[in-house]
């Protein structure tokens, strides 16, 4: 219970953000993180607890927010309707394209690999298909009612993506303290000996990739909400598969704090680095990049593994 | 007694190898039966086929009167069937009280309850000073009883041993013994593969001896030890007229 | 149905462009091969080596023929250097560790490109650059051409290396077994090294084949190296001989769907092969089933 009183302190903390300061680039900046949490969160379920690497989390973050998008703009349907439908979709990418490799025997570097192959299919088809605009792009009409998932003002999305990130805080560890996170861990640490003691590996895995992309295809769903525009090379582009794992693995890899601690971190990084060297395209990339090597050579179990040790 | 399970003419081909040509044996319940042979003999791969990790090429497989043979291991698990590895496969990351208690998740889905029968576990297997300590940690000793602790976390009916005693030195081997014996009484059928003789000697109640893919004997501890066919499956041909000559 | 006349020369220029692929490929499958890990950097570093080259011709004038002599060593090193000093301390071993290790690699040299040089495309012109040689009903560019010969040669020149010298006959020997090879003395590292120094040298002469015909942008490496893992999946992991026949498959492939589908969606079908060759064949088309 203790555990659960530390997530709702959090949340609580992060919750009076908006109440201290009402300056949009600070809100902005915050709402990108907890998105990038969200999403990190989404690939630390299959990567951290089940130890499948996958680098094509994109596939789920786009087929959320391009569901979202087209039920909205070409079918009129109700926003937060489109969000249940965009996260049951990615959920529903995550189990295909899951049930298709795993049930293949595919690892490590097969299955990053062959999800990073399934997100450029989807690129690929977003970027000529008719109903995704093609090379246009998806515009959502600016229409700013609470019933469209539409504001005026950063504080209630800031105070969604909030309430996003602590359910799928909750849930991480709700899954931590069950028999099926203990088996997802079990797998990851050796798929043989998780058969002989009676798990069914391939449908632990394939619960937790569905999991895994429904959470990450939340995040799509609200950046849709949140920027109102998509192309296929924002859903689908490689920019956020590598986020999704950047945060966790930074963080701490398998923990319930990581893709949160991970993607305030990282996003800091990159505004200090816009603050210094202007607005350079690519630096914050390249930075990004350098801690990520680093993270894995020095410490990888990430902030929260040096944390713990300093305790 | 009622027969446990039933491995009829299994074989089993790598390639060119044919690694069990035909290879026969029953297990009755409560007993605790040895399979032994040179190495190379195939009996590890019999292990595998009858816990689901291979399909045989030929031949079929019974365990409680009904057919399992091609099961996948997972299955066999909930039936009640449990094994150890030849070379332990910890979880490594995880400390020995959750690795046992994986295993005991199996009848208990709820996290507290199988954690706390990993303790009487771990306390059976003599392990409880280890319980919180990381199973990456462990020596070989260490690991046998870990490997026999998760086996045993699953409340198999039928055990499977490979070699663990293989590796442990004779204080360590003083200490297991009694354990497996222990576990024998709880009911639990044990068929194990070994090469400690002195060891199938004090505890089975029945030998199989495996030599090239194929069962050439089985029978009582004392008749197997004496048999001219099992020494020269293991020290080669004419070895037995050689120590009869010598002896 | 297409007539001869179009397939012809449809079928040639795809092998010309598959030779290409080939090349990149043939440094992914050897580093495969021996590390036994994919290389997320390769297109990366190819697109490092598309600059490097340009930019040989740009301030120095060097022709890319002749830069190739010249960069062919200095990506060998700089190979050699990144696994021995940055992936391989980095990784600790583990597999996982080494994706990670080589996707950061990309994430920091793709961007450190576009920091440098943004996104513009860069061409060169060259006075053979659109030469043209008749081969029955096609013609074929002069370029493209000798880069199908330099392929060939390449390939023909790791095979002697692999079979006759004694660094060829350790990577192989690390290659089947890393242990054994350890136990006999083989430095495993410095072989790693030297092996990821050749997938990477075999990038250097790729992009000079590529530059007089083929344009520089910081992400121009991208195209190939998934093409590149298409390639190394259908041929089979590790296997130079399948990387070779599966490139000049794939130049072939993408060169007919380009003709019948259209671009993009020609893009989709090599994506499509594989995927299903993943799933279903892992070991490739000419390896043994895993």
């Amino acid at each position: 219970m203790k555990s659960y009183a530390s997530i709702a302190a959090v949340v609580a903390l992060l919750a009076c953000v908006p109440l201290l300061t009402a300056s949009n680039v600070a809100l902005n900046f915050m709402v990108v993180a907890l998105l990038i949490a969200l999403v990190g969160q989404g690939w630390n379920v299959l990567g951290g607890y089940g130890g499948q690497y996958s680098f094509g989390h994109a596939a789920f973050f786009g087929t959320g927010a391009y569901v979202t998008a087209i039920l909205q703009v070409h079918y009129g349907l109700n926003a937060w309707l489109g969000l249940v439908i965009g996260i049951a979709a990615g959920a529903l990418i995550g189990a295909i394209t899951g049930a298709l490799s795993f049930r293949s025997g595919l690892r490590g570097s097969y299955f990053a690999l062959v999800t990073l192959a399934f997100a450029e299919v989807l690129r690929i088809v977003a970027s000529v298909a008719p109903i995704t605009g093609a090379g246009v792009g998806t515009l959502i009409k600016l229409d700013l009612r609470w019933e469209t998932f539409q504001f005026q003002s950063r504080a209630p999305f800031y105070w969604i993506i909030l309430a996003f990130v602590a359910a799928s805080l909750v849930l991480v560890k709700l899954m931590e303290g069950s028999r099926f996170g203990a088996y997802l861990v079990a797998v990851r640490e050796n798929e043989d000996a998780a058969k002989a003691v009676g798990i069914d590996v391939l449908r632990v895995k394939l619960a937790a990739m569905t999991l895994s992309a429904a959470i990450t295809a939340a995040g799509g769903c609200f950046y849709a909400q949140y920027f109102l525009f998509l192309d296929a090379g924002i859903a689908y582009g490689p920019w956020i598969s590598v986020e999704a794992l950047l945060a966790p693995i930074i963080g701490g890899i398998g923990t319930v704090y990581g893709p949160l601690l991970g993607a305030l971190v990282v996003k800091t990084l990159g505004e200090v680095t816009k603050l210094a060297t202007g607005d350079a395209p690519g630096l914050d990339l390249v930075i990004y990049g350098c801690v990520l090597i680093l993270v894995v050579a020095f410490a990888p179990q990430g902030i929260a593994g040096l944390l713990r040790r300093r305790a | 007694m009622s027969e446990i399970l039933r491995v009829e003419n299994v074989s089993r081909r790598f390639g060119g190898l044919l690694a069990l040509d035909r290879a026969a044996l029953t297990v009755t319940e409560g007993q605790i039966v040895a399979l032994v042979g040179p190495n190379g003999a195939g009996k590890t791969t019999l292990f595998s086929i009858v816990t689901g990790f291979l399909k045989p090429t030929d031949g079929r497989v019974f365990y409680r009167g009904a057919e399992i043979t091609g099961m996948p291991p997972h299955l066999l698990a909930r039936r009640g069937i449990a094994r150890t590895f030849q070379i332990a496969q910890p979880f490594a990351g995880l400390t020995v009280r959750e690795n046992i208690a994986v295993g005991a998740h199996l009848s208990r889905p709820a996290r507290a309850d199988a954690l706390a029968a990993a303790e009487d576990v771990a306390q059976a297997v003599g392990l409880t000073p280890a319980l919180d300590r990381p199973a990456a940690s462990l020596t070989v000793a260490g690991r046998k009883r870990l490997e026999l602790a998760r086996a045993l976390a699953i409340e198999p009916q039928l055990l499977l041993l490979d070699e663990v005693l293989a590796g442990l030195n004779p204080s360590e081997l003083r200490d297991m013994v009694p354990v497996i014996r222990a576990i024998a009484q709880r009911g639990i059928t044990i068929l194990m593969i070994e090469h400690v003789m002195q060891a199938v000697m004090s505890l089975a109640e029945g030998v199989f001896v495996l030599a090239e893919g194929r069962i050439i004997a089985h029978g009582a501890p004392r008749e197997i030890a004496a048999d001219p066919r099992v020494i020269e499956a293991y020290l080669g041909h004419g070895a037995a007229e050689r120590m009869r000559q010598h002896g | 149905m297409l007539s001869p006349i179009i397939l012809v020369p449809a079928v040639l220029n795809g092998l010309l462009t598959g030779a290409v692929y080939a090349l990149v490929a043939l440094g992914l499958t050897l580093i495969y091969g021996v590390l036994h890990i994919i290389n997320f950097a390769h297109g990366a570093l190819l697109t490092c080596a598309m600059f490097a080259a340009f930019f040989a011709h740009r301030l120095l004038g060097l022709d890319p023929y002749l830069a190739a002599l010249g960069l062919t060593p200095v990506f060998f090193c700089l190979g050699y250097g990144l696994q021995r000093f940055v992936i391989g301390p980095a990784a600790h071993g583990e597999d996982r560790n080494i994706l990670l290790v080589t996707l950061g690699l990309a994430v920091v040299i793709e961007n450190a490109l576009l920091y440098a040089f943004r996104a513009d495309t860069r061409t060169i012109n060259l006075p053979y650059g659109f030469d043209v040689v008749e081969v029955g009903p096609a013609f074929l560019s002069v370029p493209r051409v000798i880069g199908f010969g330099v392929v060939i040669a390449v390939a023909l020149a790791l095979w002697l290396i692999m079979r006759f010298t004694d660094t060829g006959k350790a990577i192989r020997a690390v290659a089947r077994e890393k242990l054994g090879a350890e136990l006999s003395g083989i430095d495993v590292a410095h072989i790693y090294a030297v092996t990821f120094g050749l997938g990477t040298a075999c990038l250097a002469i790729a992009a000079c084949l590529l530059l007089p015909t083929y344009y520089v942008n910081p992400h121009a490496g991208n195209a190939f190296v998934l093409i590149a893992f298409t390639i190394v999946v259908l041929g089979g992991m590790g296997s130079v001989a399948g990387a070779l026949l599966g490139g000049l498959i794939i130049g072939v492939v993408e060169s007919l769907s380009g003709l019948y589908l259209g671009e993009s969606l020609g893009q989709v079908g090599i994506f499509i092969i594989f995927i299903l060759v993943l799933l279903f064949r892992p070991s490739g088309l000419f390896g043994e089933r895993a």
